[in-house]
């Protein structure tokens, strides 16, 4: 039972596009707000059940709050619980702020007596977890952002410009003015260059209350882009993955990237 | 939310706006406010509603351009007065057509504009010159939406053509958190 919850744990961070993939997600309380500092609090969880936190809390290490003048913000009252992590974010300037947990982990699986081993964790801890001259090593390098967006009066887009690492949703149409029944338009890049190709799954909140995954999927094209028409206002959470080969660890024979956003639907 | 279209077409709107005249007996609002093209005159019903925990609603009423572009505000009306630690703006953004078209690109509180809504009833919406000299010329909607905590949303929409040829008078009738719209025209 153990062994396959840790195998499952590691499904989420290696397997693109996997069907057993658990979902990363974060849930800001509102995301279209206006005041001289309001708050919102955010969950942050893994689960198959979007937006429930039934599974595992969402590890808050990785945090990285760009406000609208691209300034990073700490998070306040962070706490990690059983099944998902919350936190709180002061607003204080007008404009549109990029919330993201950030992962970047080194995968390791090797034979040693007559099993499977593996290491998952920092760059750091790899030599000291993972023999030398391990039996049949595979290492894997897996870059990870979840995030999401809130904006405090007028939509801005200066904290969404590209970092250039891993990768990233840039908008065309601006994630915090998405309105049911119509469509959205969004550029996936890929270390700053365009994510061709890649497929996009975006799955509706409420899952609990339906018998259907009614998942959407879409492909960008060769300049990364995608279009989404959004049937009906809700939370929604979008995910990408890609693997490659330009990892930056030398014990690692690839990468594998991930993008998990959520994105707010209003009626109209 | 209930969203009323009382015309099929801004192209339709004049002639069934002189059938709607007739019903109506085409006098003006006396706060009516007149402009090189023409004359606009607003009048929004907040009803009184049997409920056993009433807040006065939030409404905004502005016109726009077609694709909601051209945008000018006539009325919000919101609680102003701030309860706690909350500014009577923070829910502004539960108007959430205005807040999109306009609301969000302002500093509240806006000069002619906004200001706290009033008891159940029909009011007239102050008009100024300033706000009409900006309407631009062509076919345009009136939209009215209202808001209320623990109640629902509504949005009624009006089609006209600015400035007016001729005389003419719309409604529209809300179901729940809006009453009987009335927008006037006269060159």
């Amino acid at each position: 039972m153990l062994r396959k919850s840790l195998l499952a744990s590691l499904l989420v961070l290696t397997a693109p596009m996997s069907a057993s993939a658990h979902k990363m997600w974060l849930l800001p309380s509102e995301t279209v707000l206006t005041g001289p500092n309001p708050s919102i609090t955010v969950d942050a969880a893994i689960s198959n059940d979007v937006f429930f936190f039934n599974h595992h809390a969402l590890p808050l290490a990785g945090l990285s709050i760009t406000a609208p003048d691209g300034s990073k913000l700490a998070a306040e009252n962070q706490a990690t619980l059983r099944y998902r992590s919350v936190f709180d974010v002061a607003l204080p300037q007008k404009g549109t702020y990029r919330i993201a947990a950030l992962t970047s982990n080194i995968l390791a699986t090797w034979e040693e007596d007559g099993g499977r081993k593996f290491y998952r964790g920092a760059k750091e801890g790899f030599a000291s977890k993972v023999p030398a001259g391990a039996k049949d090593l595979k290492v894997t390098e897996a870059v990870g952002r979840v995030e999401t967006f809130v904006t405090n009066g007028p939509p801005t887009v200066d904290a969404l410009k590209a970092v250039g690492e891993g990768i990233e949703l840039i908008p065309v149409t601006h994630p915090n003015d998405l309105y049911a029944g119509e469509s959205a338009t969004f550029k996936l890049i890929v270390d700053g260059k365009p994510g061709a190709g890649l497929e996009v799954e975006i799955v509706r909140g409420g899952i609990r209350y339906r018998d259907a995954q009614e998942e959407i999927q879409v492909k960008a094209d060769d300049q990364g882009v995608f279009s989404v028409q959004f049937d009906e206002a809700c939370m929604y959470w979008l995910e990408t993955s890609t693997a490659d080969d330009k990892t930056t660890f030398p014990a690692a024979n690839g990468r594998s990237l991930r993008y998990s956003g959520t994105l707010e639907v209003l009626p109209r | 939310m209930n969203r009323i279209r009382p015309f099929a077409t801004p192209g339709t709107a004049l002639a069934l706006a002189t059938a709607l005249t007739l019903a109506l007996a085409p006098s003006l609002p006396a706060e009516e406010m007149a402009a090189d093209g023409g004359k606009l005159g607003l009048k929004v019903e907040i009803p009184r509603l049997n409920v056993a925990e009433y807040h006065r609603p939030y409404v905004a009423a502005w016109v726009q351009g077609p694709g909601g572009k051209d945008v000018v505000d006539l009325a919000v009306w919101y609680q102003v007065k701030d309860t706690g630690d909350e500014a009577g703006t923070k829910w502004l953004p539960d108007l959430r057509q205005w807040w999109r078209r306009s609301g969000r690109n302002q500093q509240i509180p806006v000069d002619a504009v906004t200001g706290p809504t009033p008891p159940t009833g029909e009011r007239t919406v102050k008009i100024d010159a300033d706000q009409l000299a900006k309407l631009p010329a062509g076919e345009l909607t009136l939209v009215v939406e209202a808001v209320r905590e623990v109640g629902d949303r509504e949005i009624l929409e009006i089609p006209f053509t600015w400035p007016p040829r001729e005389a003419g008078a719309f409604q529209a009738q809300g179901k729940k958190e809006l009453g009987k719209i009335t927008l006037t025209v006269a060159p």
